[in-house]
């Protein structure tokens, strides 16, 4: 694997963590809602690095089967956006949405329905902030539950292997009193990255206005 | 010579914040923070009047900050601006004597603020 090229300008990477920490902070006042407990989030991370790279960093901190909610977006740029726990988390979690009130028969057959609408909140709290502020419409795909090591929850297509470079946002949060934690991953192939950069420069332009930029 | 001091780990929002400040309150001197210590840092070496500070940030957030400059500063006007609309925030927030600021910034957000901060400083004579 080479080395990723420097893709972003220091300040698209700024304001694309910024956009993340909008979108995430308003996905996490979802999650607050849903699990009726505060959620604390990390400070986010954006990096180009490899597929093969972000499922390293992800092993690096979890080293048991994960599962994710993943779901594809389309628009100006296309890519999938992942809420990734450890497994040991799943049903922790489905209790807590929930609210306590099933019985672990009940828990278990709504484990993965329950799991695919907590994502399905998160993750499009954080697109639709992101299509947003880019002014431009994202289409997502429905929710899908995936169970594995993380490695593969990177592939972008199975059978494609883990070639190329992907955008990799990060940011890891957990749930207060409910020993939970998770993370949220976008990856995008090179195209939309290409797209991306465009959308986040227009929109640099657009809060900072051209005469700032042009004096940095 | 009013001074506000903004702290933000994200230039692009410490650009957003000022641009805003500069339109509502054109007078107003600013400083610019990247982080919590370099916050306090200013603070031991420059007046600074108002605060408005970003919460999630590398190191000592937003919320930690304010209620370590409560103690230091009773009367000094603060807000804590982010898009994390959660109980728990909001109430500490508020219990830190700090104005909760709805993140993106923009004019409208800031605006109440602003001119609570000047006003209050006007009444103090500060």
């Amino acid at each position: 694997m080479t080395a990723p090229p420097i893709f972003l300008e220091p300040l698209e990477v700024d304001a694309l963590t910024e956009l993340v920490n909008i979108g995430v902070s308003r996905a996490a006042a979802s999650l607050r809602l849903m699990v009726g407990r505060q959620v604390l989030l990390s400070v986010p991370s954006v990096e180009v690095i490899s597929r093969s790279a972000a499922a390293t960093l992800m092993a690096e901190r979890e080293i048991g089967r994960l599962v994710a909610v993943r779901q594809e977006f389309t628009g100006a740029f296309s890519g999938q956006a992942l809420l990734i726990f450890p497994e040991t988390n799943s049903l922790t979690l489905v209790r807590a949405v929930t609210g306590d009130e099933l019985s672990d028969n009940e828990l278990a057959s709504l484990e993965e329905e329950a799991l695919a609408e907590t994502g399905n909140v998160v993750l499009n709290n954080c697109l639709a902030t992101m299509a947003n502020m880019l002014q431009r419409p994202l289409e997502m795909s429905l929710p899908g539950v995936l169970r594995d090591q993380s490695a593969h929850l990177f592939e972008l297509d199975p059978a494609g292997g883990d070639a190329g470079v992907a955008l990799f946002l990060y940011i890891n949060f957990a749930i207060a009193e409910r020993d939970i934690r998770g993370y949220i991953a976008v990856l995008m192939d090179l195209p939309s990255l290409d797209a991306l950069k465009e959308l986040v420069s227009e929109f640099i332009t657009r809060v900072v206005g051209p005469e700032a930029e042009a004096g940095r | 010579m009013t001074s506000v001091l903004i702290v933000d780990d994200s230039k692009l929002a410490r650009i957003v914040v000022g641009k805003a400040v500069t339109a509502l309150q054109p007078d107003w001197t600013r400083l610019e923070a990247g982080n919590a210590d370099e916050a306090l840092a200013l603070l031991e070496s420059h007046p600074v009047d108002v605060l408005i500070l970003d919460f999630n940030m590398p190191g000592k957030n937003g919320l930690e900050l304010a209620e370590e400059l409560r103690g230091r500063h009773p009367e000094m006007p603060i807000a804590l601006a982010t898009a994390n609309v959660q109980d728990e925030v909001i109430a500490r927030a508020r219990a830190a004597g700090a104005t909760f600021v709805p993140k993106p910034i923009t004019e409208d957000a800031l605006r109440g603020f602003l001119s609570g901060a000047a006003l209050k400083l006007r009444a103090t004579g500060s």
